[in-house]
């Protein structure tokens, strides 16, 4: 299950969607918006996406995972629109029989979602804002 | 006869340039390396970005790869999500 909302993610019903009786581990991520970043005070988030693509590129990830892990379910959430400290962005969750597979699933979901998912991230700090990654 | 060709802007390239998509004056059989190069002289600022990719139709596109008018073209500054 993908998807690419502007709602608040609900963890519980994410959870709830991987259960199975064939899965021993279940591994969720969540990637929470931080109130920094390298010491300067974030106010908010605002997150922008190619919606379109950003669906097809994390459908790849998940084919390609299923491909690598034996994968009983998975959810990908992200969010979208202006997020505030303590919110979560993006949920990834794995379930599998056995547990060292559903880590590596999920680490690989959500490091190649940071290199190749059209979802762009700009940091809203007091006294100016920045794209996040665009400048070298 | 140059054909426009209708670009799609996200992120930086949003904020640089104003507008959302960008009209694109490219010759028949453009490339997208064309279509960067035409880019970087309209809009200088663009430069100042890490990298800039294509996306032809929601994929990623090499730099060879030609462009119609009927695409759906989209310029992808370095991504940042999760």
């Amino acid at each position: 299950m993908i998807s690419l909302v502007t709602n608040p993610i609900d963890v519980a019903s994410a959870l709830s969607y991987l259960q199975t009786d064939q899965a021993g581990a279940l591994d969720l991520f969540l990637g929470v918006v931080r109130d920094n970043t390298q010491e300067r005070p974030v106010d908010r988030l605002e997150y922008e996406a190619y919606d379109r693509m950003a669906i097809m590129e994390m459908q790849k990830i998940a084919d390609e995972a299923h491909r690598r892990w034996p994968i009983l379910r998975y959810t990908i959430i992200h969010r979208k629109g202006t997020l505030l400290t303590g919110e979560i962005a993006v949920l990834i969750g794995v379930a599998t029989a056995h547990r060292a597979d559903a880590f590596e699933a999920c680490r690989y979901i959500i490091d190649t979602i940071k290199q190749t998912v059209p979802i762009w991230k700009k940091e809203v700090f007091t006294d100016g804002e920045v794209w996040v990654n665009a400048h070298p | 006869m140059n054909t426009p060709i209708s670009v799609l802007l996200f992120g930086i390239t949003r904020d640089l340039t104003g507008q959302s998509a960008v009209s694109v004056p490219v010759g028949e059989g453009a490339r997208v390396s064309d279509l960067l190069a035409q880019l970087y002289q309209d809009y200088p600022d663009l430069s100042g970005i890490r990298s800039l990719l294509v996306a032809v139709n929601g994929e990623y596109a090499e730099t060879d790869q030609l462009l119609t008018s009927k695409d759906e073209i989209a310029l992808i500054p370095p991504v940042s999500g999760g």
